[in-house]
């Protein structure tokens, strides 16, 4: 046994110093990881907004070679838009059912555990093999296009499992009271859902959404299987190569001339600013909604 | 082991707000004193400015004197990590450490505060469970976790986790809102024994635990909502069960409020 | 729930049926990535002139295809691994940082900050590798090589920026955000009780987070940081546009060496004949087997600690 204490004893000081170096890491980790960052996002600045213009915003690469300057993204930002558009289209209603039936319906039940394992596995799935498996089934063989489209339902596919699980993660939060009490007054199970738990989940659903949104925004492997590429203006996701954003960036980045180089700069602040612009909508949109501001 | 604890003129905040003001008290060693009054009184608060555990709460903080004997819990070279080290306490709901088998949880704070031979604290861990009553049930499955208990057992454990590291005071916090008759029974008879060794500080909202388990008790009241709670009066048990000097404490005994 | 007597609502039915069937999309989604790039790969495997697996050179689209995934399945793991291991520490500690140790006021807005920061895309991260840190490598790389050859990694008689390292550094400052974000969250809702248990025996800020909030978080990490290593591996654009995209296999991660099986289908789709693109395909089948692998073994680990972990 130790000795009895007779008083507030002080702590070790290998305690002390312990919890100090443990406190110094944990600083030192955040300006580690804050250091890169912080170059990444002032370079793009920097770099991008030399040719961050009207011209750039508003007109396509046809007709303007590597060493040329001018130019612009247009194509690919339409492009960009229409494939994430599509992408969202397609993942978040399966992505959101899904989410319904592994919590509302299926719980504990062996096909509930078997989708849900095979959404962790899915979460895995690099984005290039998605693309790959665009390529495979939808080009080599069915025979179909390049297009804006084949290129949406890759990314949808990289979409779907990160839709499932945090809208899987926001209903599991509704408090179990709520849906009893709407049984308890008659109200169906679906209508119980519809309109209680998605409701009252809305809001980390939305930014569940947008942050998987944002996500495949950025994603160019996908694109580059299945979109190609194109210098020109295509409105028609569905017919024709399209260009996206991230892909042009790549694309001009590849090249060996300063304006395109440059070009590359503006495109990522181009993709910054929409990644970003979507990020802000959706915490509007979740402030709009949520019950605090509402009373 | 048991010291005093005295209270002069104590304020306790959260961010701007008031929670508790000017408290005076004196807790008297190897004692059970009871903390009753009204939700939102200040009881638990005031309970927590003893351990300095209130300013765990982002914002919170404490202005006054906290004396354990002669030592002034407040003092600017005081750590509070020693301080909680020396005042134990047990929590509204049980709280062992689910990823901690039975063994571990009890030997939890014994670890943080130096080493001991596996011997030691075997011995040290099997005094404490059957300090807290608990040893017979659980002495064939140590190493299995202690989220596996029922709430009376896992509130026990937390029992025997605050008593082995040898504190000089062992505070309470509504020990057994969350648990069953037959669980607060066992709580409250353990409560009785362990008074030989500890002061005891717990709060209740329930007046005949108070009555019950307590020598001393001190009943807290608050002006109205937003107002910060005060001690209304603090006296023998037996005494302001029958016999109260304020008012307010002979209507909120007698069940008119609160 | 069926009640006989009563009418089930009209809307049920529908909603239910629509609710498996999206399951079941997911799941028919997943068999048909193995079985389409299985299909599409097999006739370049029927073509090749060497072993698949053994092979290091990639020349599939010569009149007499040789490809094989060795050099590019090392560089793949190699890279991944480095960068997760310079990654989980760092993002562990921004984690704790974020939940732990800033003032509240700060926390809100440095959350913010890491959670837009997962947002900036692959690419962009690419750009920045090529034109700010592969020229910005080669001094500490020399320093690395000048003093640290005894250690197998940092030898070599070649110095380049273009090197695995410069990649895994991308690579981790890619993955950070997300095995931060993650795990912060993970950390954010371990109970306060325990928190509170561990602070009220006396631990210091440090051994209440040891005590009760890293075990309750370890799933998290470990889920965190098997989707940063998953993110790592499948990553493709920035390595593409970092690795120097050679076909050998060297721990020598400074020198001119590396190249990973994603970069390399990134790299060689553009020119890749119709055998070219099977063995791309196929070389695709190899890392998604990779990453299912990386991904059960990571669910192991944690259904192992389910008695625990499900009491939290």
């Amino acid at each position: 046994m130790t000795t009895v204490q007779t008083g507030i004893q002080p702590i070790s000081t290998s305690r002390r110093v312990k919890d100090r170096v443990v406190q110094a890491l944990v600083y030192l980790a955040f300006a580690i990881a804050v250091v890169p960052l912080l170059s990444v996002l002032w370079l793009v600045v920097k770099n991008g907004l030399a040719r961050f213009d009207l011209e750039f915003l508003t007109h396509s690469m046809r007709n303007i070679g590597a060493r040329d300057a001018g130019g612009g993204a247009y194509h690919a930002i339409i492009g960009t838009l229409e494939q994430v558009l599509l992408a969202s289209l397609i993942a978040v209603p399966i992505g959101l059912l899904t989410a319904v039936y592994l919590v509302e319906y299926g719980a504990g039940g062996r096909l509930a555990r078997w989708i849900s394992f095979f959404v962790d596995v899915m979460t895995g799935v690099p984005s290039v093999v998605s693309g790959l498996f665009v390529l495979a089934f939808w080009v080599l063989a069915l025979g179909m296009p390049f297009s804006g489209f084949a290129g949406a339902m890759a990314l949808s596919i990289l979409m779907m499992p990160v839709v499932v699980r945090s809208a899987e993660e926001m209903l599991r939060l509704v408090p179990n009271d709520l849906r009893e009490a709407s049984y308890a007054l008659g109200v169906p199970k679906w209508r119980t859902i519809v309109k209680v738990v998605l409701p009252t989940a809305f809001t980390g659903i939305v930014t569940g959404v947008m942050l998987a949104v944002a996500r495949v925004a950025g994603e160019t492997a996908p694109l580059l299987l299945t979109v190609f590429f194109t210098d020109s203006i295509n409105n028609d996701p569905f017919s024709g190569p399209q260009m996206g954003l991230p892909l042009y960036v790549f694309d001009q980045a590849g090249r060996p001339t300063d304006t395109a180089i440059d070009r590359a700069w503006t495109g990522a602040l181009t993709l910054i600013l929409i990644v970003m612009l979507l990020n802000l909508v959706a915490r509007l949109i979740a402030w709009w909604r949520s019950p605090a501001k509402r009373g | 082991m048991a010291k005093q604890i005295e209270v002069a003129g104590l304020d306790a905040y959260y961010g701007a707000h008031k929670a508790i003001e000017d408290i005076t008290m004196t807790i008297e060693p190897r004692t059970v004193t009871a903390f009753i009054g009204p939700s939102g009184c200040g009881k638990s608060t005031f309970l927590r400015t003893l351990n300095r555990m209130h300013e765990v709460v982002p914002g919170a903080r404490v202005e006054g004197k906290v004396r354990l004997e002669d030592q002034d819990l407040y003092g600017p070279d005081v750590d509070p990590v020693s301080v909680r080290r020396t005042i134990g306490m047990v929590f509204q709901r049980p709280n062992p450490f689910p990823t901690m088998s039975i063994y571990d949880n009890v030997a939890a704070g014994l670890r943080l505060n130096g080493r001991f031979s596996r011997s030691e604290l075997d011995g040290i861990v099997e005094s404490s469970l059957k300090g807290a009553n608990l040893w017979n049930e659980v002495k064939d499955r140590l190493n299995k976790p202690g989220s596996g208990l029922s709430g009376g057992q896992q509130q026990r454990l937390c029992i025997a986790r605050a008593i082995a590291v040898r504190p000089q005071v062992l505070l309470m916090d509504e020990p057994c809102s969350a648990l069953d008759p037959i669980s607060t029974l066992a709580i409250e008879d353990l409560i009785s024994s362990l008074k030989q060794d500890y002061t005891i500080v717990i709060v209740t909202h329930n007046m005949q635990q108070a009555a019950r388990v307590s020598d001393k008790t001190a009943f807290f009241n608050l002006a109205g909502q937003g107002q910060p709670g005060k001690l209304i009066e603090m006296d023998d048990t037996s005494r302001i069960f029958t016999n109260p000097g304020q008012k307010a404490t002979e209507d909120y005994i007698t069940g008119r409020f609160g | 729930m069926r009640r006989s007597a009563f009418r089930r609502s009209r809307g049920d039915v529908p909603f239910r049926v629509a609710s498996i069937g999206a399951g079941i999309v997911l799941l028919a989604i997943m068999a048909a990535i193995g079985v389409f790039l299985v299909v599409k790969a097999i006739p370049a495997l029927q073509a090749n002139t060497s072993n698949f697996l053994t092979e290091k050179i990639w020349t599939p689209n010569a009149t007499e295809p040789k490809f094989g995934i060795a050099a590019l399945a090392f560089g793949t793991v190699l890279g991944s691994f480095l960068a997760l291991i310079i990654a989980t520490p760092v993002a562990i500690g921004v984690a704790l940082f974020i939940s732990h140790y800033a003032p509240r006021r700060l926390a809100a807005v440095l959350g913010y900050v890491v959670d837009l920061l997962a947002a900036v895309p692959s690419v962009v991260y690419g750009l920045w590798g090529v034109a700010f840190l592969v020229p910005f490598m080669r001094g500490p790389s020399e320093f690395l090589n000048t003093y640290f050859a005894w250690i197998p990694l940092f030898g070599g008689d070649q110095v380049v920026g273009k090197s695995m390292l410069t990649a895994s550094i991308v690579l981790a400052i890619m993955i950070l955000p997300i095995i931060a974000a993650i795990s912060r969250e993970v950390f954010l809702q371990a109970p306060k009780m325990q928190e509170e248990a561990a602070l009220a025996l006396g631990a210091t800020r440090w051994e209440m987070i040891r005590m009760s909030v890293l075990p309750f978080g370890r799933p998290g990490i470990i889920s965190a940081a098997m989707l940063g290593l998953g993110r790592a591996m499948g990553e493709t654009i920035a390595v593409a546009l970092i690795l120097p995209a050679t076909f050998g296999i060297s721990f020598q991660i400074l020198g001119p060496n590396g190249n990973s099986i994603a970069a390399n289908i990134a790299n060689g789709f553009g020119e890749a004949t119709t055998i070219g693109r099977g063995a791309l395909i196929a070389s695709g089948l190899v890392l998604f087997l990779i990453t299912l692998v990386v991904n059960m073994g990571a669910r192991l680990i944690i259904a192992r600690r389910k008695e625990f972990a499900r009491a939290a």
